[in-house]
Order: C-alpha cells, then structure tokens, then sequence
C-alpha cells in the first residue's frame, strides 16, 4: 500500500496526487490518514481526490505529537503492510517521519522535490549542501519514508464518484511524560510570503529599519503588497518578524515575480526563492553573487533605484 | 544534570564552490568544522551544567580525523568525548542506531542535545530518530530552554506558533540556532581540553550489522537558467528597460 499523512489538509491533497500516481504504478492500494477530531471532516475530502481507505484516528489529544502521531502511524503502516509512506514536510511532519523512521528501523528521506522510479527503485530528490547541489537517493529496502514539502505536487481535481471506505481506529498508546502547556503565535502573522504572487525582497543593503519603507512602497505600487527578506534582516537584525524571512531555514517561496533589493545572494537565500518565476535583483555591486540567479537586474544605489522603479510602475500600473 | 551532546562533523559549507562546468559542487579539500547548530546545543548543555553541575559527553559518529573537532568541543566544555567511527556505507539509519547504541552504552543520562539538523545535509532525522530508538519523548525546535530538577520546559519555534512543551526526564532536545550564541574557548581552556579523554568506539561494539536503508546515487549540480539580463548603465534608463522587459514577461497586472 502507499499511505499518506499530512497535518495540514493541504500537503496531504498534494500528497494523495502524487501517491495515486505511484501507487498506480506499484499496483497497490492508496491510503490516507487523518488523526484528530479536527480532522474527521477531511476523510471524504481524502476519498474525492484519490484514496481509497482512509483511517481516521481518533484521540483525546488536541495537538499534534509526535510521540503518540508516530505510535499510531506505526501501527497502521504495520496493519496495512504499507511499504511507501508520504508525510507533508512541515516541522510536524519531518519529525514526525524521522521519529517513525528510528522506530520502524525504515530509510527515510526528508523535503523530496522529485520523486520516480530508476531501474524499478523508488527514487527521490532532495536539496543538500545548502543548495549547492541535489542528491539523487534511492531506497534499498521498505518501508520508505518520505517527506515532501507543500507545492511540490499538484492536487487532483475531486472526483465525486471515487468511492472508498473510512475506517475509525482508536489505539492505546505508551504513555510519554511529554506534554504541551501551551501555544502561542509567535507574531502578526498577516503576512504569508509562501501564497504571494509577488514579493520584494530586502537584505542587508539597507542601513536602517526605517528605509524597509522603501520595499513595502514597491509592493504597494505593483500591487504585490507582500515584502519578503534575507536572513540578517529577520534573524539578526529583526527589523522584520521571521514571516518575511525567505531562504533555506526560513520560508520557500515561488511567487511569478521575486524582487531582490540589497541582497547579496547568498546560497541559503537562493535555496528558499529559486523557483520564483522571473528573478528581479537590485544591487549596487556589480560583482553580487544575486545577479547570477537573476533574469533582470539593476546594478545601482538601492536608495536610488527603488523610489524611481517605484513611480515608474505606479505610472505602468495606474 | 548527565547531558550528552550529538555533534556531527561535516563540511564549511559556506566554502563550497561549484565547478562552472558540471554545476558539481567541489567537496575536496573543504574545511572541515562541527555543524554550527549542534554548537549551539553544546553551549546549551554547558549553561544548564553552570546552573545545575553534572556532566557533559560529546558523541561525534565519523571519520577518525573529527577527533580533531572533538578537541574543540571539549575547549568549549564538554568534559568527555566519543568517537563512535562510522562504516563504510551509512545513512541515518545507521548513524542513528550507533548514537543510540553510543548513549545507552554511557548508560546514565537525563538529556540528549543535538542540532535541529546539520548544515551540510539539513535533514533533522538524527534527533527524532534517536528519540524513537531509545523510547525517550523528544522536543524538538526549541528556542528557549528552562531545566528544573525534575522537569525540562521548552519553547518550541514552530514558525507561526511558539509551542510550549514540558517533559520529565529523559528527553531529547534538539534546538535551533537562534537559542543561544555558543563561546569562544580561551586559550586556557584549549589547552585544558588536551587532558580530556576522548573514547573511540567501533561500530562493531555497539550494534550488530547494520545495513543502510537509502543510498546517495548521484549528487548533481543544481541547474539555474536564468536570463541574466543586467542594466548597468544610467539609473532612469535602466528603470526603464526593466519595466518594459517585466511588461513583456507578462508579470506586472
């Protein structure tokens, strides 16, 4: 069986596409499952758009942990021997696969961007020494876990006459002296830089949090509103919360239009907006390692260039 | 407080340079360092031994050459050091298992620190699976780590939500970067790490064979197709040439 888990009903749609895929391919049955009370409403939406059981786990507690999330997927993949497993990789789902793969003794690769078959083995993808290059790994034995990131796969459409079945489970599980006393949100949160169209982007070309003005009248002016930011800017400086920070420790972004304005372009930056569709850099060194992951840039004073880059598309933009 | 460290050596990955022609990155002959984010749980671990005493063992799973960066480890604090030296092949599954293997053989533990993830390979498996292996609860991503006598709380960044966890001991913690700003040795204390013992534990002595589950086929470059049409000239003209090219690209609405 192929099986797919996400906490966020997002991935797991994308998930369950690619799944269908391979398990079409391996001649298997597609799993999905849903844990929580929350979740319950997502299992006919998982049968829609391709699985055909879904196991909702029913427990008492009212977040995800991975302890107990592990413990149950455990016992599912063991009670429908399913040998290739999809988790969606945000932070719950990476540790959660990682902690599943030491318990099952199982491969496990993490933030999968590709994903097919090389001489009949499962093959993967993923991003390594900080972007500078993309290990090709293969799986040598099952179970394979897997984890992928949101957008990588596209959902399928739903199709209303895909039937499948739900089965409630409830286990017992070992009992953890580990438990979560409380959940804040870090910051404003208005700001979602990973669903933007369009971001400008700063870094530390800017001498001073006030002059961060001069990005967000940018956005405004293509009508983008979303700014964005390299590490320093949200890391170290903390000019703006971590909700504009792109990059590879911080948010992976593909809007149709990535502005770069004083950033340098280091790698871990690149890493988190490569798969922008038209790179835009501004920099005053002509030498910045930017403008070669750039299609257009401006080599010129940043204070200069975005206040007249500003009026001109306000003028091309009404 | 008897805390162990997981520390992985690996390579500057900030000198690496891609070859022009394959886009290969180019790993000879690359520094090699301790992963910058399992010193920040090194600094962790010696701030709850300056408030609560105990030990620190540093456990490093690699080539015999990261004795080396044991060394700096122990100039940081730890008070001992494995080496567990790794089999030819291994991935995650097998680094995992001869750590595990590594901290039940130390025996008497109350907190395991690593990284989030390592800055060459960014997984983030070791600390989860290690958790999962030796049966312990794990709190991973924190920010903020408050250890009491008998319980550990810690703030877990989980990018929107800050999330509080509290655990009882044992636990695995791994931690974020931005936890804490790891020390600088004096040179006193390097010179005192030469008198630490440093262990070397073969793979052999703590696990029966073990075989790795993923293998790397092939590391490619990383292709980048962009235009890289560059306005060097004067500002206003460049301004210009910039707005009708996005014009042309279709991206401006």
């Amino acid at each position: 069986m192929v099986l797919v888990y996400s906490d966020d009903k997002k991935i797991a749609l994308e998930l369950l596409s690619k799944g269908k895929d391979l398990a079409k391919e391996l001649g298997k049955k597609l799993i999905a499952v849903a844990i929580g009370k929350h979740e319950e409403v997502n299992t006919k939406e998982y049968i829609v758009h391709g699985a055909d059981t879904v196991f909702f786990v029913e427990t008492d507690l009212e977040n995800f942990k991975a302890e107990e999330y592990s413990e149950f997927l455990e016992k599912i993949i063991k009670e429908t021997n399913s040998e290739t497993v999809l988790i969606g990789s945000n932070k719950n789902g990476k540790e959660l696969a990682s902690r599943l793969a030491g318990k099952l003794n199982a491969g496990c690769v993490v933030d999968c961007i590709n994903l097919y078959f090389k001489d009949k083995k499962l093959t993967v993808e993923r991003v390594v020494y900080s972007g500078n290059a993309i290990a090709e790994q293969q799986f040598i034995s099952k179970p394979e876990i897997i984890t992928v990131p949101p957008k990588v796969f596209n959902p399928l459409p739903p199709d209303q006459n895909h039937k499948g079945d739900i089965i409630k489970k409830k286990f017992d599980t070992e009992k953890y002296n580990s438990k979560i006393m409380k959940i804040q949100e870090m910051k404003s949160g208005d700001v979602n830089v990973e669903e933007a169209e369009i971001i400008v982007s700063c870094g530390r070309g800017f001498k001073k949090k006030d002059d961060i003005k001069l990005v967000s009248e940018l956005a405004d002016a293509l009508k983008g509103k979303t700014v964005g930011c390299s590490r320093p800017i949200a890391a170290d400086l903390k000019w703006l919360s971590e909700d504009h920070w792109i990059g590879l420790s911080g948010h992976k972004v593909k809007p149709k239009l990535y502005i770069a304005a004083g950033i340098s372009g280091q790698i871990q930056h690149i890493a988190g907006m490569r798969d922008s569709g038209i790179i835009v850099a501004i920099n005053k060194d002509p030498e910045a390692l930017i403008f070669k992951s750039a299609d257009y840039g401006i080599v010129g004073d940043l204070y200069e260039v975005l206040p007249k880059l500003t009026n001109a598309f306000k003028e091309k933009l009404g | 407080m008897n805390i162990i460290v997981c520390a992985k050596q690996v390579v500057d990955v900030s000198e690496i340079k891609v070859d022009p022609n394959t886009k290969k990155p180019i790993l000879q002959g690359i520094a090699q360092k301790i992963s910058d984010i399992d010193k920040n749980a090194l600094e962790e671990a010696i701030k709850i031994k300056e408030k609560h005493g105990g030990k620190i063992t540093v456990i490093t799973a690699g080539p015999s050459n990261a004795k080396e960066r044991i060394k700096e480890l122990l100039a940081m604090g730890a008070d001992e050091g494995v080496l567990v030296t790794l089999p030819d092949k291994s991935d995650y599954h097998v680094t995992s298992n001869l750590l595990a293997g590594a901290i039940k053989k130390i025996g008497a533990y109350d907190i395991v620190l690593c990284g989030e993830a390592s800055i060459d390979m960014f997984s983030g498996q070791i600390g989860p699976r290690v958790a999962g292996i030796l049966k312990i609860p794990q709190i991973t991503y924190a920010q903020n780590i408050n250890v009491e006598k008998e319980k550990i709380t810690a703030e877990r960044n989980m990018g929107e939500l800050a999330v509080t966890t509290e655990s009882t001991y044992p636990v695995l913690v791994t931690v974020t970067k931005e936890i804490n700003e790891p020390r600088l040795p004096s040179l006193m204390q390097i010179l005192g790490a030469a008198n630490k013992p440093i262990s070397e534990l073969s793979a052999d002595s703590l696990v029966s064979t073990i075989n790795p589950k993923v293998e790397t086929i092939e590391l490619k470059g990383v292709p980048m197709t962009r235009k890289n049409i560059i306005f060097k000239d004067d500002i206003d003209e460049s301004v210009g040439k910039l707005v009708e090219s996005l014009t042309k690209e279709g991206v401006l609405r």
